[in-house]
């Protein structure tokens, strides 16, 4: 059997982008992709996504329902570049242009199981005041050269953000061969159910 | 308060009387209308008081009503005193003018008749009361019977209400006026009266204690109140009678001016002045305000305070007595600091809404079952439970117990004394130290005696004095030991006594000890004899010693007296010439006080006094020595003696003994401060010693962190008490059971037990003396014996937890673990100081006490055991690390990591390193090895050249030290790196958005729009393309029309000449008919080759053809890596090579003709035009007309010389006739090019050291700032980076620079020729792009002896060098910075003829005149001389179109001015460049070495095919070549040709030379590539290639390549 001596390892995350709050903002979009280090490497699945634009609803939350699914397969030799998803909301402004309202970031869940995530979300500040408002006014709001920045820690003293709601992420996260090549990532308890065991006790 | 109150009654009396004064007449005019009627005559009590009689209107004052809504209420507490007397008058005054306004406004609702429903806010105060917290119930019942009560008698009203007052006290809480009293108060008059002043205190009392509180409070409530006055009100008038409302005037609200409002209030109140309090006033006087934070103190902030609030504060302040404590040192008010922390503590909380819904959210765990993880557990494959630990609890002395009797205190006094002494005894110190004195003094004695002695008499001296300092101080030492002895003695003694009066005293005796002292008896003779001598001995020894001390002061002494003396006579010399000087004139006498003091004069020491020092050692010897004769005491104790029984003891005594057997003890022992076990509890002895004898048997998992015991005390049957706490070490790991010796372990406890019988209790002061004085106080004290140690299992094994586990790095373990001695050292480390210690210390070896550190000592100094001389720094390291270093670095694994995490290029791309070792090919790494290992070597293979070689591993560390230095600044990011954002528009702009709204949307002409850019960060293979749009060409060599001449049927010249004239015009009639109208023709075709992928266009006719396609090649990263520093070290080129495409007939058979073709399709390569990638990258995109560069032989082929333009200058013309094509190129898509990253470096590199002046690089910068907002696409260049990084003014470049002689000595007349060959020499050096060998760094310029040592550089080096050269050979020259095709930003050099200007272009040089259109140089930025710059402001740049005369300031905008002088800047080149030649020898090599690999290459690339070389043709064209090289290519051609088809009448030739200068043989190997000749596939084919390298000074190398391919005709 070639999974006894595995090589790589399998990230399996499915969920969703299940909503999010902008107290300001309404008819707003995702868009999500993946940042993962060199030793990674999709193997089915989509890591980009856009999602529909969505309208606040009526009830007191308001909140923006998405249910925008993520469904991404990842083989990896080594979890360091552990997959971060990305997310950034994109909305009209008041003259109609398309403009950035929000970019977040978080890391795939290491342990299998169901999570919710909350992420906070923002958006670069303009330097000025003046830009500000020629920002507003020609609705190009300063954005990030390209949204992976946010899964990054390098070159981000230099901007300053303002933060403008949160959006809610479910995971569920399955790994295969994780603990077999010596990462221990489940919970504290489970590190005895191992998979070799279990098929002896079926054959007898 | 209550003082306060009385005071200030004059006042409330006189607002009363005023309020009495308008009531009263409305009382009287209320009067007569009045009708019986309880609602009614509640509510004119309520309101008006009682209205008949005033003299009974003061009890009534004080009436509760009996409701909330009717009946007479008692008097409020008022909340008046001093401080609120004001505000209580106004506001007292406000109120009833409310009340008023009230009650006229229900007065005429009434009138009106109208049922007004009531506004909702003004309810009754009975359906308030409901609701109030305050007095409901008991309200509401006396409600009931109140209404029938109310008719009732006044005095029953007033016995209920002070009922009812009782109660309703006891309700509210206290300080808070209920419901009715808050109503009178605003209702009722407030007449001073006997009973007032009765009821007052009472009420005062109750509320002046909460009176401040309240008074926020009564505030609001006040306001409640007027509602239900104004109910009150209402409700009164409802129930008058219509007539009333006549005897109610409406008046004006009374009004006091706000002047004598505010006189009044001066009176009374206290204003605090806003204005700044001086210093001095707030600190005591005459100090000096302080300032903490001067001196360097600490000082928090200060919470933010208002100036004027500060400021009315301490005015306030100062005027309060004791005022200044409010004051600190430095004058201002104290304060704490802020507490106010900057941000918040408490995480912010998002799920607030969430929250209801994540409970009720249902998540799907697991079970999983727990697994007992603790890490303090052995591992859990080892059995467990296998250690054990033995604690033997053999027994419990209480040395003082609260049952100790006095007798038991010294009793344990005794025995303490005894142990001590026992154990001196033991030791025996005296003795040992009297021994060593005698040797001592025997060993001097043998030093003085110098026959015995074999050492030289200074060492012997040295011996001897250090010995008698010893015998000094030892005989202190046992001097004192001797006195200690004594002491000891008679306290034992004295002790013992103190027990035998108490024993006699109390007549019974508790204790069993027994004191004997032994008399040992001695020999008086000799006894008296060794004292004798002993003392002699000191005396003698202290003698000499006085002795020495003598000589020595003597010594002293004359020496000074010495000085004294010579003193002396300098005074009486002295003196005498002031005497002389006195008698001289005698006013001065007297006046000069001696400058120095007079010594004292030494006194003699006086000799010692034998005597005295006898008397003196006699005294210290009876004090601390045994007197001669006297018998030696040897105390014994014993427990021999008898205690006396119970009954012959008083009762007191009896008492205490019933009361130690009642008493039990027992102990607990606790593991890690869990209790595992204890012992029986057993009685306490009389003697207060418990015996236990057990053994524990701990069997144990965990490592013991502590090992307690806990004694216990039980008394009777009651109570137990915790004794105290004992805590046992754990034992070492050597200690196993047996071998623990017992020991001993004392405690204390401090509880304080008091009894009543004999015992003298524990913490209580007790005495012997009969006075009580003396006192003493003891705590309960005892020892534990015991012995803990390791069980030995069955097989001998000791029971320890292994040792690895508590190293493991556990808290607790961790806690126990010496630092020093987890590093396999312990205790002290540094032996060498250990014994130098030892050595200074003069430690006595053969004492027993120093024996196992002199055997350490002794160790350590013969170096058998490792002393380390290193500190070592993070002792506990070894403990973290996982593996050891070496396994690490062993692992492949871990190294592929780190060069990746390094960015070492050969990995720096790599993709999922495998998990494990064995995965990793060694081969991985040989390539960077091999790099690595190479880095020193020089590598001949590639470069033929050893020069070359060098430079080039030169240029290698160079590149490497600028990237190192620049890897930081590589990570440094600017805003505009993250962030896009847009910049802020000027009005221009803002217009012409605003008019872009007005704009079509489908223009008919439509404009081109930017692409959008790709960052190259998301790219892969075959993202990117290159597109080249070939669109015409100009000017192609045409076959050359058969000269008349070779037109002859000869078979040779004819087939020598077909492939030029590309017609087989004897075969084929239509092409022969074309010749006779001499119509010439080329069929041209385009090919364009790139990464070795070739592309070509259609064939078009003429030469003048127009192609109008578009190619598309892919392009290919190195190493899939599209950063951008990657691309912008792309050197691969763009090779856009021109052909002719020739069809030939090979019909062998004329017969044939007529039926068939039979052709075969020749290319023949014409030209080509090279563009690098990097330019296209930096440029995007590359549109313009080239001129195409054409072998200088062309064999079959000629230009039309039907050129009209006359050019200025002669030779430039001909340079100047070429073929052109244009071009446009680009990248699909549109990468970002790396134009910030240069533009960052260079301002990082700004900062980098200069040795400029800094007013120069000032004015640098503020040149560049005007030109660049004037022109802001011009190119304006004042300062450049040199090769070690600095700036540097450009004009330093710029200095005459003597070309090499070889070449001035070329054309010693003719200047023009001169000046072409040095141009040529110039571009012949390697071109060599900065942006390719500092990839992504920036422009660094070298000098020129720097660049021809390095033998490359880019567009600026070679414009410097030729620039500098030009100079030299004294003409006016510039450079020219400015843009041109296809180079983009590039230096170009500028030089001055007799009548015109000429551009030169350093790397290919040529020259253009300047009205030149085929000018590559197509824009002028600045001028730069030796000496100024020179900026374009002209409103052209075309240098078609501009002036160069850079005298005229309107035109050029010139760095240094009249403002700014030229400073003189001395120039960073070298004085004089020296030139070697270059060796023959080594030339002649390498171009056999490089014809050899072009060989072989032409084979490799025909892997099909047979390569024939026809040695012959090659020879031919090797001779031909120096020709070539001599002439440049000028006017051989027509020799060349004629040469050829001499030698080769038989062949059709084809071929050509190529020029270049030589780098590197790759460049080489695809510019024959590119040509295509091996392409060729007639099966009869022959090539001739032939190199020759022409050598320049300086190893600057002129290649020349002629590759030719031969087809035999039959």
């Amino acid at each position: 059997m070639a999974a006894a001596s595995p090589s790589v390892f399998l990230l399996m995350i499915n969920g969703q982008v299940e909503s999010a709050q902008f107290p300001e903002y309404d008819d707003l979009y995702c868009k999500y992709c993946f940042v993962y280090g060199q030793d990674w490497a999709p193997m089915a699945g989509l890591e980009e996504g856009i999602s529909q634009i969505a309208s606040k609803s009526q009830n007191v939350q308001r909140a923006l329902v998405w249910n925008f699914p993520i469904d991404v397969t990842f083989k990896s030799t080594n979890p360091y570049g552990w997959p971060q998803i990305v997310l950034s909301v994109y909305g009209p402004d008041v003259f109609g242009n398309d403009v950035v309202r929000g970019y977040g970031a978080v890391h795939v869940p290491f342990s299998p199981g169901r999570y919710k995530k909350t992420i906070p979300m923002f958006v670069p500040e303009s330097t000025s005041t003046l830009q500000k408002f020629t920002s507003w006014f020609m609705g190009r709001r300063p954005e990030y050269t390209d949204p992976k920045v946010v899964a990054q820690s390098e070159g981000r003293e230099v901007t300053r953000v303002r933060s403008q709601g949160f959006a809610t992420l479910i995971f569920n996260v399955v790994t295969k061969d994780l603990r077999k090549l010596g990462y221990d990532t489940g919970p504290a308890g489970t590190q005895n159910i191992l998979g070799p065991s279990l098929p002896q006790s079926n054959l007898q | 308060m209550l003082t306060k109150e009385f005071t200030e009654n004059d006042e409330d009396a006189q607002v009363r009387r005023q309020k009495k004064k308008s009531r009263a007449q409305r009382q009287q005019r209320k009067k007569q209308p009045r009708t019986p009627g309880p609602e009614e005559m509640v509510s004119e009590n309520c309101h008006v008081g009682p209205p008949l009689e005033p003299g009974e209107e003061k009890p009534d004052t004080h009436l509760l009503s009996t409701t909330a809504r009717r009946g007479p209420r008692s008097l409020p507490p008022v909340p008046s005193t001093s401080r609120t007397g004001f505000a209580e008058f106004s506001m007292r005054e406000r109120m009833r003018e409310k009340l008023q306004a009230a009650r006229s406004k229900a007065e005429s609702a009434l009138l009106q008749e109208i049922p007004t429903p009531r506004p909702r806010r003004l309810r009754s105060p009975s359906e308030r009361e409901s609701e109030t917290e305050f007095g409901t119930e008991p309200s509401k019942e006396i409600q009931g019977t109140q209404q029938e009560d109310d008719l009732k008698s006044y005095t029953r009203v007033k016995f209920h209400d002070s009922v009812r007052k009782l109660k309703s006290k006891s309700q509210a809480p206290p300080g808070f006026p209920s419901a009715e009293e808050a109503y009178n108060f605003f209702i009722f008059n407030f007449d001073p009266g006997p009973e007032e002043q009765e009821e007052k205190p009472t009420v005062i009392c109750r509320d002046g204690a909460n009176q401040e509180e309240e008074e926020g409070e009564e505030e609001a409530r006040r306001k409640e109140r007027e509602f239900q006055n104004g109910k009150d009100a209402e409700d009164f008038l409802l129930g008058l009678d219509p007539a009333a409302h006549n005897f109610v005037t409406v008046r004006a609200a009374e009004y006091e001016s706000t002047h004598i409002r505010l006189q009044k209030e001066k009176e009374v109140l206290f204003v605090p002045s806003r204005l700044t309090v001086p210093t001095y006033k707030k600190l005591p006087e005459n100090v000096q305000p302080r300032f903490l934070e001067d001196e360097g103190l600490y000082i928090g902030a200060r919470p933010e305070v208002a100036r004027n609030n500060q400021n009315i504060m301490e005015n306030r302040l100062l005027m309060q007595e004791s005022g200044r404590k409010w004051f600190g040192d430095d004058g201002r008010v104290l304060a704490l600091p802020s507490p106010i922390k900057p941000s918040p503590s408490r995480p912010p909380q998002f799920t607030q809404e969430l929250s209801n819904k994540a409970e009720l959210e249902t998540l799907y765990k697991k079970a999983t079952k727990y697994i007992h993880r603790h890490q303090h557990m052995i591992g859990s494959g080892d059995p467990p439970g296998n250690f054990q630990l033995d604690i033997d609890i053999s027994g419990l002395i209480f040395t003082h117990h609260p049952c100790f009797s006095r007798e038991h205190v010294l009793a344990s006094k005794l025995a303490q004394l005894y142990d001590q002494y026992l154990a001196r005894h033991q030791r025996n110190k005296a003795k040992f130290l009297t021994d060593k004195l005698q040797a001592l003094r025997n060993a001097v004695q043998t030093g003085l005696n110098p026959e015995k002695s074999h050492h030289s008499l200074d060492t012997t001296q040295t011996n001897i004095n250090e010995y008698k300092s010893e015998i000094r101080q030892t005989r202190k030492l046992r001097d004192a030991e001797q006195e200690k002895d004594r002491t000891l003695l008679k306290n034992i003694i004295k002790v013992w006594k103190e027990m035998k009066s108490l024993r006699e005293f109390q007549r019974f005796t508790n204790t069993p000890l027994k004191l004997v002292l032994r008399k040992e008896k001695v020999d008086q003779k000799a006894d008296e004899e060794a004292y004798e001598a002993e003392i002699q001995a000191e005396i003698n020894e202290l003698l000499e010693e006085h002795a020495e001390e003598y000589a020595q002061k003597m010594e002293e002494y004359k020496t000074s007296h010495q000085q004294w003396k010579a003193w002396k006579k300098a005074q009486r010399a002295k003196k005498k010439k002031n005497k002389q000087a006195a008698e001289e004139n005698p006013d001065e006498e007297g006046g000069e006080p001696f400058p120095e003091e007079e010594p004292v004069k030494p006194i003699p020491p006086e000799p010692t006094d034998t005597a005295i020092i006898e008397q003196q050692v006699r005294e210290r010897a009876v004090h601390s020595r045994r007197r001669p004769g006297e018998p030696k005491l040897v105390p014994e104790l014993t427990l021999a003696g008898n205690t006396t029984p119970n009954e012959q003891c008083p009762r007191v005594e009896v008492l205490r003994r019933e009361d130690v057997k009642r008493r039990s003890v027992y102990l607990k022992v606790l593991f890690n401060n869990k209790e595992v076990s204890r012992t029986v509890s057993r009685q306490l002895g009389a003697d207060f010693r418990v015996h236990f004898g057990q053994i524990f048997n701990l069997q144990i998992f965990n490592w013991p962190e502590s090992l307690t015991l806990q004694v216990y005390e039980t008394v009777g049957h009651s109570s137990t008490t915790l004794l105290a706490e004992v805590f046992l070490p754990i034992p070492e790991t050597t200690l196993v059971t047996g071998r623990a010796p017992i020991e001993e372990v004392e405690f204390s406890s401090s509880q304080h037990v008091t009894l009543d019988h004999e015992g003298v209790g524990s913490g209580v002061p007790f005495s012997f003396e009969a006075d009580g004085s003396n006192q003493l106080i003891l705590m309960t004290s005892g020892k534990v014996s015991h012995s803990v140690a390791w069980a030995i299992g069955e097989n001998g094994i000791p029971l320890i937890p292994p040792l690895s586990q508590q190293n493991i790095g556990f808290r607790s373990a961790l806690k126990r673990a010496d630092a020093i001695s987890s590093i396999g050292t312990s205790g002290l480390t540094d032996m060498k100081k250990l014994a130098k210690w030892a050595a200074e210390s003069k430690l006595d070896p053969n004492d027993p006490n120093n024996a196992p550190l002199m055997q350490l000592i002794s160790i350590a100094t013969s170096g058998e055991s490792y002393i380390p001389n290193f500190f070592r720094i993070e002792q506990l390291q070894q403990e973290f690390n996982f593996v050891s270093d070496e396994e690490l670095s062993r692992s492949k694994r871990f190294r592929l990591l780190s060069l990746r995490s390094q960015e070492v290029p050969e990995f720096r791309n790599y993709k999922q390193i495998p998990i494990y070792d064995r995965e990793i090919m060694e081969k991985v790494f040989q390539d960077y090895e091999k790099r690595l290992r190479d880095r020193n070597v020089i590598e001949t293979k590639d470069h033929l050249d050893a020069h070359r070689a060098t430079v080039a591993k030169y240029l290698q560390q160079v590149r490497e030290s600028v990237v190192n230095r620049f890897l930081l600044a590589k990570h440094h990011f600017l805003l505009t790196d993250l962030v896009a954002e847009e910049e802020v528009p000027n009005i221009s702009i803002l217009g012409l958005s605003l008019f872009k709204l007005a704009e079509q949307k489908r223009p008919l002409k439509p404009r081109r729009k930017g692409r959008k850019k790709v960052t190259a960060q998301n790219l892969s293979d075959g993202d990117i393309k290159l597109l080249v749009n070939i669109i015409r060409a100009y000017d192609i060599p045409v076959r050359k029309p058969i000269v008349s001449k070779f037109q002859q049927p000869s078979r040779s010249s004819r087939t020598f000449r077909e492939p030029h004239a590309a017609s087989p015009s004897a075969h084929s009639p239509a092409h022969s008919a074309d010749y006779p109208l001499s119509q010439v023709l080329v069929r041209p075709f385009v090919e364009v080759s790139f990464q070795r992928t070739i592309c070509h266009t259609t064939t078009a006719e003429g030469p003048n053809p127009s192609w109008n396609e578009e190619l598309e090649l892919p392009f290919r990263a190195p190493n899939e890596d599209y950063s951008t520093a990657s691309l912008q070290s792309v050197k691969d080129d763009v090779y856009i090579n021109i052909f002719d495409e020739v069809l030939y007939d090979v019909l062998e058979d004329d017969r044939e003709r007529g039926s068939g073709i039979h052709t075969r399709i020749e290319r023949h390569w014409l030209g080509c035009v090279k563009i690098p990638f990097s330019t296209i990258y930096f440029q995007t995109r590359i549109d313009g007309t080239f001129k195409i560069d054409i072998p200088p032989v062309l064999l079959g082929y000629s230009k039309e010389h039907n050129m009209i333009m006359e050019r200025g200058f002669d030779y430039a013309r001909s340079l100047s006739e070429g073929s052109y094509i244009t071009l446009f190129i680009t990248i699909e898509p549109q990468l970002v090019p790396a134009e910030p990253v240069r533009e960052k470096m260079s301002d990082m590199l700004k900062k980098f050291d200069s040795q400029e002046d800094e007013k120069l690089l000032q004015a640098t910068e503020k040149f560049q700032a005007e030109c660049a907002l004037k022109f802001p696409h011009r190119q304006c260049l004042t300062t450049v980076i040199d090769i070690s990084g600095k700036t540097v003014f450009i004009t330093r470049y710029l200095k005459p620079l003597n070309p090499p002689p070889e070449l001035l000595n070329v054309y010693p007349n003719n200047s023009q020729a001169t000046t072409e060959l040095v141009a040529r020499y110039v571009s012949l050096i390697p071109f060599l792009p900065d942006s390719v060998s500092f990839a992504g760094i920036c422009d660094l310029w070298s000098t020129s002896d720097q660049f021809l040592d390095l033998l490359a550089g880019d567009e600026e080096e070679h414009a410097v060098l030729l620039c500098n050269y030009f100079l030299s050979l004294g003409k006016k020259a510039w450079l020219v910075m400015g843009n041109a095709i296809p180079e983009g930003p590039t230096a170009y050099v500028l030089s001055r003829e007799k009548n015109h200007y000429l551009i030169w272009n350093p790397c290919s040089g040529h020259c253009y005149g300047q009205y030149d259109t085929f000018c590559p140089l197509k824009t002028v930025g600045c001028l730069i001389g030796p000496d100024n710059i020179w900026f374009n402001i002209q409103e052209h740049d075309s240098p078609l179109r501009i002036n160069f005369d850079v005298t005229k300031p309107k035109l050029w905008k010139s760095f240094f001015s009249r403002s700014l002088p030229y400073p003189g800047l001395s120039s960073v080149q070298p004085e004089e460049l020296i030139y070697q030649r270059t060796d023959k020898a080594a030339v002649a090599e390498l171009q056999d070495r490089i014809e050899k690999i072009l060989k072989e290459k032409i084979m490799d690339w025909r892997p099909r095919h047979l390569t024939r070389w026809n040695r012959y043709c090659t020879s031919t064209l090797r001779h031909f070549l120096p020709l070539l090289e001599s002439s440049q290519g000028d006017d051989v051609e027509e020799e060349h040709r004629a040469e050829l088809l001499k030698q080769l009448g038989d062949y059709r030739f084809s071929g050509f030379p190529l020029h270049m200068p030589y780098s590197e043989v790759k460049p080489l190997i695809e510019a024959v590539y590119s040509t295509g000749v091996h392409n060729i596939d007639v099966p009869n084919v022959e090539f001739a290639l032939a190199v020759y390298i022409h050598p320049y000074p300086k190893n600057v190398l002129s290649v020349w390549i002629y590759v030719a391919s031969l087809i035999r005709n039959r």
